[in-house]
């Protein structure tokens, strides 16, 4: 780290600061001069027009007893059950099922024309993706109602995302048709490094499907797991598209999530420092989840070197 | 059929194999219904129901939506900001990694941090700040504001990625230029930009797509009809009392077009570039 040379002879480290500076200044104008003024205003009461006035920790005192905020994060819970937990259970199966038997029984190309399939929600914008899908559960006329009138469960018809009962759990199917096909692209991408051997070895053995899944399928595909849930949680916790498109955080609060809480903080009520609060709580957050993922990561990486 | 493997089938491995074509179905036929819906005339929508294919084909939905949104327009708004963004980043992540990864400048591991910084932050603590900023300088509604924002993200990651790149680069390469008296600008312009076209054609094409998917700080700073990006001109009609059933599902199917179209022409490109970790 710290020879003091460049890869080109003859030029010194500090003979390449020119080419940092363009970034250099854009990063601190974009991104740390705001960051570092959205803190500022989270001790500020601030409506937009007059002059941020300072408040000290009122906001966060009030942060920490307001039920609308616990509800959005008691509900980015769900997001990362429906992003995290249920994409990448079922896409390791997938990518198991995928590579390890279609793939080796019916073809390489039956194997990766369903892994292009269940990856194509992902290449959508994902409020266009939620749109699709809230199309089909339209109240009125809306596809899954007129299928399920058509085949007589017409008594099941609902407003399914418009009554509290359902909108969080129909935005939860809607993330999981989303975010599904990129744990299976990842997954079968790293068991490309198995080695057949080994299945061999082990099926000589007589382990069953599920035990060799679980000793060489899981073990040496860690790291690749370890990348898709931190990556997944982050997305997770960071979700407003969809629920800005399709349900606005409503009915009530039953699907309100932190980043839209935020924003309608800002440009709805009008309660800058208030929104300004719940985005760096989020921040916060976001940033433990990271810390903590990365840390275990390394002492797992750590305990196996021994 | 005559070698081994694929001989040796048996009856689980087809009901496995029926189990993954039925979720493969699942996730495909919100995308098919959303196909042939939008060519129906909602009258043939009420009366026939959703799973028909269309009696004939109906364009009134697709073209009132198309009018309506004035789509050329947003087409060219999304299709000039995800491009421009995608040339300045790269151009931009070139010059930060050329510095760091190849001038090794001083400290480089915590300049990378803070870059990083730009791509993991939720965009909502930017949010207030920059609208402020923007509206002060006379950017706000200007889709100047989210080029800038967005070629700052997205250099971020690409920082990042090819600082780790620049520093394996061929040492030999760079000495012989050296050698042969080249300075640092002609170095980067003329041996480490031609060499590594192929990892920036790949950012060039993740950094559009990111682009052109992303929602909120377009929604947010782009204000006026004449101005918006695809996804946002869409999602601000949902709703909307004119929209009747098929002419929403329209609105989808323009939605989910472009993005199918670059999927379909960078495929080759981007299954290389997830499956070598340049994930988001």
């Amino acid at each position: 780290m710290s020879d003091a040379r460049s890869l080109i002879p003859g030029s010194r480290p500090r003979a390449f600061w020119p080419y940092l500076l363009p970034g250099l200044i854009l990063l601190i104008v974009i991104i740390l001069i705001p960051l570092a003024w959205n803190v500022f205003l989270t001790f500020t009461r601030y409506r937009g027009i007059r002059p941020p006035q300072w408040i000290g920790l009122s906001n966060w005192q009030e942060l920490l007893g307001d039920e609308v905020f616990w509800t959005s994060f008691g509900n980015s819970v769900a997001m990362i059950v429906a992003m995290v937990v249920v994409p990448t259970l079922l896409g390791l199966l997938l990518a198991a099922m995928l590579f390890d038997l279609i793939g080796k029984k019916f073809g390489g190309r039956v194997a990766s024309f369903l892994r292009a399939t269940y990856y194509l929600p992902q290449i959508l914008p994902a409020v266009i993706a939620a749109i699709v899908i809230g199309w089909i559960l339209r109240p009125k006329n809306g596809a899954l109602n007129q299928v399920l009138e058509a085949i007589g469960l017409g008594a099941l018809q609902h407003n399914w995302l418009g009554s509290g009962d359902t909108a969080l759990v129909s935005i939860m199917v809607i993330m999981v048709w989303v975010q599904l096909g990129y744990p299976v692209v990842i997954f079968m991408a790293a068991l490309q490094r198995v080695d057949p051997e080994l299945y061999e070895a082990a099926e000589l053995d007589g382990a069953g499907w599920f035990q060799r899944f679980r000793a060489i399928t899981v073990g040496i595909i860690r790291p690749e797991i370890f990348v898709v849930t931190l990556t997944c949680t982050i997305a997770a916790l960071k979700v407003f598209g969809p629920v800005y498109a399709l349900t606005r955080g409503g009915p009530g609060t039953s699907t309100i999530v932190p980043a839209y809480y935020a924003y309608s903080e800002f440009f709805q009520s009008q309660q800058v420092g208030y929104g300004a609060t719940i985005a760096t709580a989020l921040t916060v957050v976001i940033a433990i989840v990271s810390v903590v993922f990365i840390l275990v990561q390394n002492r797992m990486e750590k305990e196996e070197a021994r | 059929m005559s070698r081994r493997g694929i001989a040796r089938r048996r009856p689980s491995d087809w009901v496995v194999l029926a189990v993954a074509i039925v979720l493969g179905l699942l996730i495909a036929v919100p995308l098919l219904l959303i196909l042939i819906n939008s060519f129906k005339s909602p009258g043939d929508y009420n009366h026939s129901g959703p799973l028909s294919l269309p009696k004939e084909l109906y364009f009134d939905g697709i073209s009132a939506f198309w009018n309506r949104v004035d789509f050329p327009l947003k087409l060219w708004n999304s299709f000039f900001i995800s491009g421009t963004v995608a040339v300045l980043a790269v151009g931009l992540s070139m010059l930060n990694a050329f510095a760091l990864g190849i001038g090794r400048i001083k400290g480089r591991l915590w300049i990378v941090v803070l870059i990083l910084l730009a791509n993991m932050l939720p965009q909502e603590v930017l949010l207030y700040p920059l609208y402020f900023l923007f509206k002060q300088v006379g950017l706000y509604d200007n889709p100047w504001s989210v080029i800038i924002t967005f070629t700052v993200i997205q250099s971020a990651f690409g920082t990042y990625l090819l600082s780790s790149v620049f520093s394996t680069f061929p040492k030999e390469v760079l000495e012989a230029a050296a050698l042969d008296g080249a300075g640092r600008w002609h170095v980067l312009w003329r041996v480490v930009f031609p060499i590594s076209r192929p990892t920036l054609s790949v950012l060039l094409i993740f950094f559009f797509i990111w682009t052109w998917n992303e929602f909120l700080i377009p929604l947010t700073f782009l204000v006026s009809n004449a101005n918006q990006t695809v996804p946002v001109a869409i999602t601000a009609l949902q709703g909307d009392r004119l929209m009747d059933v098929t002419t929403t599902s329209a609105s989808a199917l323009l939605g989910l077009l472009p993005t199918l179209v670059f999927f379909l022409i960078f495929q080759r490109t981007l299954t290389r570039g997830i499956t070598a970790g340049a994930v988001k």
